[in-house]
């Protein structure tokens, strides 16, 4: 996709060169380069969205309000539409497309998603996923939250019951309400 | 029924899951085309008056700009039924956030930032957005949404009133509530030939093919509505939206394909809103809590363009045996968005007011809910006279009230506390009508032992793909992995919408009968099947749509328990169990998902979500996710949802009832009733908010009538 005059977003076309408002940015995706002339205005969900056809990141709001466009970036959940791309440069970006294993496999949490019926429309859930995914990174790491106990252990992973993992998925909201499925689909996987 | 049965009421996965969890699902903006532009609305930034003047000189001349639209030069469409799709066809502005011009450029961002270059200028008129229940415009319209008379009486509910022995007269209010749904209303268009394709977000392929075609004068065999996944609805996706109108202009203003995705911020103003409705409730009843009179009053706002009456009063008229009632809608024409459906349009506000009412009536005779309303159950529906075909409320009421703990429960208000928080438990009913409509499907046989049925149904998520399939292995007697459900595409056979509950029953009704006729055609025949397969069709017109002698809802049972903080006014709900009777439960696994999504959305009207007009500006305050609450993870704790097998052979071929709506009814009721349960104050206003609670809190305590 990148190069095509029309894809307005990325090309190498002379005439949006000349605007000035553009520079060449390097992105891995899912383990694959990409460099691409980016309007500065564009942010990262509309890269991939976009530029690069994975159209697995939604756009609920554009305001990171709703966390549908949540993906990794250099292995740290983002709101993929409140990060200007050009910031990004040599950043690694997983999104949903991205979670399989080689072999094609889904990712524990997309099977523990379809085993639990964790979703309806499907719409915020690519974004839950990923959340999902970093949300169990960043426990591991001993990031705490607000309803962590402060008398835990510094550091030390965070053990995740129902309440630590609805007040760390808080930033993805779900409006067909799969909420209670969500929590039973990661807590299948920890 | 015909057929083996086993696939109907399995928990069968959905079929479309393994797209939507590794992101290979395609909504209507995902559809890639060479050359596709994107198209940014401009938003009018007055509630009421003219556009003078269009300044799109400075946006035009931008980089990337292929069109500016507006009043001027947009393409001419035939009138709309629906006035709300009129738009760009005069400088009339009927409310803040009408659409005023629309930029189509290459990218995204540049269609953005030229819509921010476009000046408009108007003839602003004084606006009126307020809603007063004694509004001096408010009028009596002839019908509410869904055809009913906006009035019904019968008995003299005031004469029962001035005599009761025991009786209530409160006040609630409802504000607008938007629906949200998290895809926002997107249509991608192009032409391909003569042909007009369209991917749209929307409940109902066929209608919007339809639509277009009178709009644009195109003949419907040359559009083809795609609608393959689409990100929720909940009723505002029901009938086309201004998004697939503007991006067929823009398609035919440029040649190319063109997107339009609303912005979040532009939704509430033009996909329609649940009005907002002032309740006033009187209910009479005998020391046995027998009622002998009931009023339901509502008033509530509609657009200057559009006639849109929310029928808060109507399950009234279903509920409870009463001698005397009257129910009554009145509406106020403001300078408003236009109202239009959200999940369980009447039937949600109008429980949540009228349940609560019946707490307050249970509280006044010092009965126990659950018994109040089991005491009024009626033999007919009151309002009609008919039998009902099946109703189970005392049924979904007991087995509630047993898996939920309520025996025991002590009835006096502020009794149970845990620290410095308050407990309580609250109950309500809940109902919804059972709909179906006339639909059209084929089913084929193929030579290689599969089965395909065509039906251009939509899944907004409730899974149709999956239990049509369900429905068509029964029909047919055969395996469900044999049966492929082909549906969202106009191109298939016609079939209405995903909404009022209605879209399993309606579709599925005629797929069971092309299978029915389709496996007649095959035991007729020996030999192997032809290549093409062999082919039924259906056609469920007369019989889907014929009247009914009996009175078909389904119905059901909340239950909620809550804790409220004293010190910061904060209420969280720790648990909500609803136990519903909607027939035969088709697919048990995303009737559970549909029954608790419902109660979810109760939540959020119970608790966190209301919008409110802006009376300076005319506009909704909360346009947005930061501002309108929509339950977020940490706000919903465990929910449960159950069911209670009910045989109603009056309905469908499944013996189903809806049940995308029925848990979003009356659960904002339990939660409101278990609140006043905790606190010993009776709040009447949603949702209800720390400051509402707390000024509650501060209020004497005051028990009995009224509350």
């Amino acid at each position: 996709m990148a190069g095509h005059p029309d894809k307005g977003g990325a090309t190498h076309d002379d005439s949006a060169r000349a605007t000035g408002h553009r520079s060449e940015v390097t992105l891995t995706v899912n383990g694959t380069p990409h460099t691409l002339l980016l309007d500065h205005r564009r942010v990262l969900l509309d890269v991939l969205r976009e530029d690069l056809d994975l159209t697995g990141s939604k756009k609920g709001c554009d305001h990171g309000q709703c966390g549908a466009c949540t993906v990794l970036v250099d292995g740290r959940r983002v709101n993929g539409c409140l990060l200007l791309a050009v910031t990004l440069d040599g950043s690694e970006v997983v999104t949903v497309e991205g979670l399989a294993d080689g072999t094609g496999e889904p990712h524990p949490l997309q099977k523990a998603f379809l085993d639990r019926d964790a979703f309806q429309c499907g719409y915020c859930t690519p974004g839950q996923i990923c959340s999902a995914v970093g949300m169990l990174a960043e426990a591991a790491a001993g990031h705490p939250s607000h309803v962590t106990d402060p008398a835990a252990p510094s550091g030390r992973p965070v053990r995740l019951d129902a309440a630590e993992i609805r007040e760390r998925l808080s930033g993805n909201l779900c409006r067909c309400g799969a909420y209670p499925h969500i929590v039973e689909a990661v807590e299948d996987v920890i | 029924m015909t057929g083996t049965g086993g696939a109907l009421g399995a928990p069968a996965e959905r079929r479309e899951g393994r797209q939507k969890v590794t992101g290979g699902a395609r909504y209507a903006a995902e559809h890639p085309l060479p050359g596709r532009a994107h198209a940014w609305p401009v938003p009018a930034g007055v509630a009421r008056g003219r556009v003078t003047a269009v300044h799109t000189r400075a946006a035009q001349d931008m980089p990337g700009v292929l069109a500016v639209l507006t009043h001027d030069n947009a393409p001419r469409i035939a009138e709309p039924d629906d006035p709300t799709l009129a738009v760009l066809q005069s400088p009339d502005v009927p409310h803040r956030g009408w659409p005023v011009a629309l930029v189509v450029a290459r990218t995204l961002e540049e269609a953005r930032a030229a819509a921010g270059a476009v000046h408009v200028e108007y003839a602003a008129e004084e606006h009126d957005v307020h809603l007063t229940a004694g509004h001096p415009e408010a009028y009596e319209p002839e019908k509410a949404n869904g055809g009913f008379p906006a009035r019904r009486e019968w008995g003299d509910p005031d004469a029962a009133l001035a005599s009761a022995p025991v009786a209530v007269d409160v006040s609630y209010q409802v504000p607008p509530l938007h629906n949200h749904p998290m895809e926002p209303h997107t249509s991608t268009a192009h032409g391909d030939g003569d042909r007009l394709v369209v991917h749209t977000s929307s409940q109902g392929g066929t209608t919007v093919r339809a639509v277009l075609a009178a709009l644009f004068e195109h003949p419907e065999d040359r559009i083809t509505v795609v609608a393959d996944h689409v990100g929720g609805g909940f009723g505002s996706k029901g009938t086309p939206r201004p998004d697939v109108v503007l991006a067929v202009m823009a398609a035919r203003a440029t040649g190319r394909p063109v997107t339009v995705a609303l912005p979040r911020r532009h939704m509430p103003s033009v996909v329609g809103h649940r009005a907002p409705t002032l309740h006033r409730l009187r209910l009479a009843a005998g020391t046995d809590g027998r009622l002998t009179g009931l009023t339901h009053e509502i008033v509530t706002h509609t657009s200057r363009i559009k006639e849109f009456v929310e029928q808060a009063a109507v399950p009234a008229r279903v509920m409870y045996a009463t001698p005397a009632s009257r129910t009554v809608h009145r509406a106020v024409r403001l300078d408003v968005p236009s109202p239009s459906w959200m999940r369980a349009p009447g039937e949600s506000p109008g429980m949540y007011a009228l349940e609560s009412a019946m707490d307050e009536l249970a509280g006044a005779l010092g009965m126990d809910p659950v018994e109040l309303r089991v005491r009024n159950e009626p033999d007919r529906e009151p309002d009609s006279g008919k039998p009902f075909s099946s109703r189970h409320l005392t049924e979904c009421l007991r087995e509630g009230a047993r898996r939920f703990g309520w025996d025991g429960r002590d009835p006096r208000p502020r009794t149970r506390t845990e620290g410095p928080l308050l407990l309580g438990t609250g109950v309500a009913a809940a109902t919804y009508p059972v709909l179906v409509g006339p639909s059209t499907a084929e089913a084929r046989a193929l030579p290689d032992g599969s089965f395909v049925v065509r039906v251009n149904a939509t899944d907004i998520g409730t899974g149709a793909r999956t239990v049509l399939a369900q429905v068509a292995a029964d029909a047919l007697g055969v395996p469900l992995e044999r049966v492929r459900s082909e549906i969202g595409d106009s191109d298939l056979p016609s079939a209405p919408l995903a909404g009022g509950s209605s879209g399993t029953a309606s579709w599925g009704w005629s797929v069971h009968r092309a299978c029915t006729a389709l496996a007649e055609r095959l035991a007729a025949r020996t030999g192997p099947l032809p290549e093409e397969g062999v082919t039924a069709h259906a056609d469920t017109a007369g019989l889907a749509d014929a009247d009914s002698p009996y009175a078909r809802h389904a119905f059901g049972a909340h239950f909620a328990e809550v804790a409220v903080d004293p010190v910061t006014g904060e209420v969280r709900v720790r648990r909500m169990l609803g136990v519903f009777a909607a027939g035969r439960i088709l697919n048990a696994r995303t009737a559970r998902s549909q029954f608790i999504g419902g109660m979810t959305m109760g939540l959020g009207m119970a608790l966190t979500e209301g919008s409110t007009m802006d009376a300076a500006f005319g506009d909704f305050t909360e346009a947005d996710l930061a501002s309108y609450h929509v339950p977020a993870h940490a706000d919903v704790p465990a929910i449960e949802a159950h069911w209670i097998d009910e045989e109603d052979t009056h309905l469908n071929p499944m013996g189903s009832k809806g049940i995308g709506e029925i848990g979003n009814v009356g659960s904002a009721a339990a939660i409101g009733n278990a609140v006043h349960h905790a606190t010993g104050v009776r709040y009447r206003e949603l949702p209800l908010t720390p400051d509402k609670v707390l000024a509650g809190l501060a209020r004497p305590v005051t028990s009995g009538r009224g509350g």
